[in-house]
């Protein structure tokens, strides 16, 4: 009770936050935060060492009686940790983001972004938490518009305004489906809400409601085709949101679609199968077009779709291994799936902020315009290096865990397994590791360009360091992100708990076990591997302090006037691959060719662009098709009175005619 | 532990027997066997030169691939011996552990900035992105066939199971060993080490501006990485249950054999069009795809 009452409480003192002076306000949310957090995170202490245990909280009862509860399970739980701590850093971070913007922004810009800051937390912690439909429909919509003033908040452009409100109108797309999923349920149980799926699941056919479920959840996850508004939001929100909406928000898709397939009892198979072929559509596609980006921030958000994929090729395993019976596929898929939620919330969110910190200090986030940072910012060169390594799957970081188990089940179910489920996991196998060498490409690209050679612009080459109060926030999270990959086991095994617990896998115990085993060996190679690196570095260290070391310039092959216009850019380093991929990424290049009678050519331009098929195909089109069409209505509306007078008449008399044909 | 002597014994004398293949087949008296060793220890004498915009990243790239390249070699067995580290799904720590020491190469090249590097970094990632899903659906019908996931125990079960078809099966997986090995270490046809302009490099350009212990240890990475393959190559034409100082015999002479082939197909065939490279590498895919048919039809999934 004392919990449900605090929680209250700081639902409340948010409200303050407009109060509060402007020098305080920061502080002042932070504490709230701090306070929330500590007190979730202690009801989540009780659940998750005991999976299977529940915590209920019983907020308050309204007027008609309806009482709001939350229930806090181990999937609750294990979302909770993961969105508490990369909120929590995103704020930290934060500080030093939002200074250059107290100039020019007045005090109650700033207490919009700080209370939609809180309430998109508050509000994710509850959609995981509540169990009621409409509660949840009611959470779910707050955490859509609570995130679409974070957005708009550097809105003084209006491309901004413009991302914000298609991405609003997504969100409310999303939010439909679910609605209709959760009405049908009601319609035939009487109750909405998620424990009321089970029942429902058990009596009808299951694979139309969860397809609802699906397409609603996979709007705000971001699963292709779906996730058109995801790399233009990202990019326009300020950096510490971009992390958390990346890193945990699109991870509320997840949650709905995981609690939606706990309670799914038939249709197995097929639902799978979808999931599975959705979700490598997603990641092939996701980092394909990442490659061709030039916004890094864009580039990061086409990887989320990516890393939605890796996670939604993980779920869908587990589906595929409950159709089949197959426990340690059911286990391992669901597993991987769910520990590369909290990977990805890692990772992501230190990229962003890297990302963020590279705006602030070249002004820009086109990659062409930037360059050698890391001499300018070495923390932040090292942080952004380990989370692409980490984003990459490589050992021995996080990233590489989970597509472990991700693998893992796939090669161990290969054996047993028919004609059409061997082909299927091993197309899965294929594409998987085709999204692994891609994303390679995507982020020594990106990490190449942005960090590496010589400034491509003066902005970039008089960058400075972040400040302290941003580089510490995310030291933490690149110590998690190493401490999962060389400690695996730690982690993995309670997530095999909450998977074990959700499904009622039965091999749990015996597969857990033996796999901890795998991963503490995995651990050992991680450390051999640390080790023979630092070895070698001391005895190089060592073996050149005895040798002349000179420095001198870069090889030019004999020319000694190059100028850091002559690196390669982020579009050359990409061309090859481009010359490939063009089919399904149709880059555009605007150029002038050279006339044959011009003698002298005059200064050029050369554009390119790549554009979302899908956005183009799915979302540009049919809106244009509409508003084209009612703008040739509009004609009608030509301000005068007579004539509206006339529209009038004529519906009047429509209506009489129709009465006396006995239509209407 | 033999697997992983035997496979840096094997390194000292692979590259010397491509030298001479090369050597013999263009008729001329070229150097000896160990002179790509010798050549390493003169960089290990001499001092480094380091391009100004060079940073930490130019510096620790080497170490951090020859560490790779070491950490892969220990999950490889030997006849019936276990590899030193062997549990279920090494051989995806030993694939991404290879791809680790790519990503630092490339990164390398870009930290310094030049054009020619850059290049180089671009094609290496490319092509080493796209023979990526060759090597795994490989592995993937190493694991349905032998119903294990661990190079060590699907190794020792690959010819248990009697079915002497096994063989069809062992030569596709070696001949596109070889071809992976080819690409991975960037030789003929995808790319050619003895070329002299930076415009038609992939690797040599990499790794232009290094010097010194550097470069000794980008050398020594690529001469085991030649072993590695070969190790694998060996392990899936040779029964792991044979006689042990028989075995030891073989594998050096398959190393010996593919250091050969790898010396004659440099000899006598020309480097691919460098645009042509994706498709080759592709094919490698889609020969992995027999592999896994042929392996359908020997597990009795596909009649």
């Amino acid at each position: 009770m004392f919990g449900s009452t605090a929680f209250l409480v700081i639902l409340l003192l948010s409200l303050f936050v407009f109060a509060v002076p402007e020098w305080l306000k920061y502080y002042f949310t932070l504490g709230l935060l701090t306070a929330g957090i500590a007190l979730s995170t202690s009801w989540c202490t009780g659940v998750l060492p005991d999976a299977g245990q529940t915590c209920e909280l019983s907020l308050f009862t309204a007027a008609t009686g309806t009482r709001m509860v939350l229930v806090i399970d181990s999937l609750s739980a294990f979302f909770i940790l993961v969105i508490n701590f990369t909120v929590l850093v995103g704020f930290l971070y934060a500080r030093g983001y939002l200074e250059p913007y107290r100039a020019r922004m007045n005090a109650l810009r700033f207490s919009i972004h700080y209370f939609s800051y809180l309430w998109l937390w508050i509000s994710m912690l509850m959609v995981v938490m509540v169990r009621d439909g409409l509660s949840f429909l009611i959470v779910w919509e707050i955490m859509a518009l609570s995130s679409f003033f974070l957005v708009i908040f550097d809105a003084e452009e209006r491309s901004i305004m413009k991302t914000g409100i298609s991405y609003l109108i997504q969100m409310h797309v999303g939010m439909f489906f679910i609605l209709v999923a959760f009405l049908i349920v009601q319609q035939d149980t009487g109750r909405m809400s998620f424990d009321a799926l089970g029942e429902y699941f058990g009596r009808h056919r299951n694979l139309p409601v969860f397809l609802l479920f699906f397409a609603g959840f996979a709007i705000k996850a971001g699963f292709i085709p779906l996730h058109t508004w995801l790399p233009e939001a990202h990019p326009a929100a300020p950096s510490h949101v971009s992390g958390v909406m990346s890193g945990v928000m699109i991870k509320m898709g997840i949650y709905g679609i995981v609690r939606v397939l706990a309670a799914m009892q038939s249709d197995l198979l097929v639902t799978g199968v979808i999931i599975l072929i959705i979700s490598l559509v997603s990641g092939v596609l996701g980092v394909m077009m990442a490659i061709v980006q030039h916004d890094l921030k864009r580039l990061l958000a086409y990887h989320s779709i990516e890393n939605i994929g890796i996670i939604g090729i993980g779920l869908g395993l587990g589906v595929i291994g409950q159709a089949t019976g197959n426990h340690t596929l059911s286990l391992l898929g669901y597993s991987g799936g769910l520990l590369h939620v909290l990977n990805h919330s890692l990772f992501k969110s230190l990229l962003f902020f890297n990302a963020g910190s590279v705006y602030l200090a070249a002004h820009t986030r086109n990659m062409e315009q930037t360059g050698g940072l890391m001499k300018r910012m070495p923390w932040t060169a090292i942080l952004f290096l380990t989370g692409s390594l980490a984003i990459c799957g490589l050992p021995p970081f996080n990233g590489f865990i989970s597509e472990y188990l991700i693998y893992m089940g796939m090669f161990g179910s290969l054996s047993g397994a028919n004609l059409f489920h061997s082909i299927l996991i091993v197309g899965s196998i294929a594409a998987l590791s085709l999204i692994g060498g891609l994303a390679i490409f995507c982020f020594t690209k990106a990490f190449g360009i942005v960090f590496l050679g010589e400034p491509r612009s003066d902005q970039a080459g008089h960058a400075r360091e972040a400040g302290k109060s941003m580089i510490y926030p995310q030291l933490a999270t690149a110590a998690m992100i190493i401490f999962i990959g060389l400690g695996s086991p730690l982690v993995v095994k309670p997530v095999f708990g909450i998977v074990g617990q959700i499904w009622n896998l039965g091999a749990q115990p015996l597969v857990s076990g033996a796999f901890t085993a795998n991963l503490a060996q995995l651990s050992l190679a991680g450390g051999i591997f640390v080790v023979t690196v630092a070895v070698l570095l001391l005895y190089r260290r060592y073996h050149l302090s005895r040798r002349v070391v000179e420095t001198g310039p870069t090889w030019g092959c004999g020319y000694t006037a190059g100028s850091a216009k002559q690196q390669y850019t982020a579009t050359s380093f990409a061309y090859n691959y481009n010359h490939i991929a063009k089919p399904l990424l149709q880059t555009r290049k605007e150029i002038e060719e050279i006339g044959e009678d011009e003698i002298f050519p005059h200064g050029r331009k050369f554009l390119s662009h790549s554009d979302d098929l899908f956005k183009r195909h799915l979302v540009d089109r049919p809106v244009d098709l509409v508003s084209g069409l009612l703008k040739r209505i509009a004609v009608m509306q030509t301000g005068q009175i007579r004539h509206y007078i006339l529209y009038a008449f004529v519906f009047m008399l429509l209506v009489l005619l129709l009465a006396m044909l006995k239509i209407i | 532990m033999a697997g992983f002597v035997l496979i840096a014994v094997a390194a000292f004398f692979f590259p010397g027997v491509i030298l001479r293949t090369k050597s013999i087949a263009s008729g001329r008296k070229g150097p000896g066997i160990f002179q790509p060793w010798k050549d390493i220890a003169v960089l290990f004498r001499k001092g480094s030169v380091f391009s100004d915009t060079t940073g930490l990243i130019f510096r620790i790239a080497p170490s951090v691939t020859l560490a790779t390249v070491t950490g892969a070699m220990l999950f490889l067995p030997f006849a019936e011996q276990k590899a030193v580290l062997s549990f279920e799904g090494d051989f995806i720590m030993f694939a991404y552990l290879l791809a680790l020491g790519k990503f630092f190469t490339i990164i390398a090249a870009l930290d310094t900035g030049s054009s020619f590097e850059g290049m180089g970094a671009s094609r290496e990632a490319l092509f080493s992105m796209l023979v990526e899903p060759a090597f795994f659906i490989l592995i993937a019908t190493f694991a349905m066939f032998t119903g294990y996931t661990s190079f060590s125990v699907i190794f020792n079960h690959f010819f248990i199971t009697g079915n002497d078809y096994v063989l069809i099966y062992s030569i596709i997986g070696a001949y596109l060993l070889v071809q992976i090995a080819m690409i991975e270490n960037s030789r003929l046809p995808v790319d050619d080490p003895k070329t002299h302009l930076e415009l038609t490099m992939i690797h040599e350009v990499m790794i232009l501006d290094y010097s010194g212990f550097d470069k000794a240890l980008i050398h020594i990475g690529t001469y085991l990485k030649f072993a590695i393959y070969g190790s694998l190559i060996y392990n899936l034409v040779v029964p792991a249950g044979w006689n042990v100082i028989l075995q030891t015999g073989l594998f050096f002479a398959v190393q010996a054999l593919f250091a050969v082939v790898i010396g004659f197909t440099e000899s006598f065939r020309a480097r691919n069009k460098m645009n042509k490279n994706p498709k080759f590498i592709l094919t490698l895919s889609s020969i992995a795809l027999i592999a896994f048919m042929v392996i359908l039809i020997l597990t009795e999934k596909l009649a």
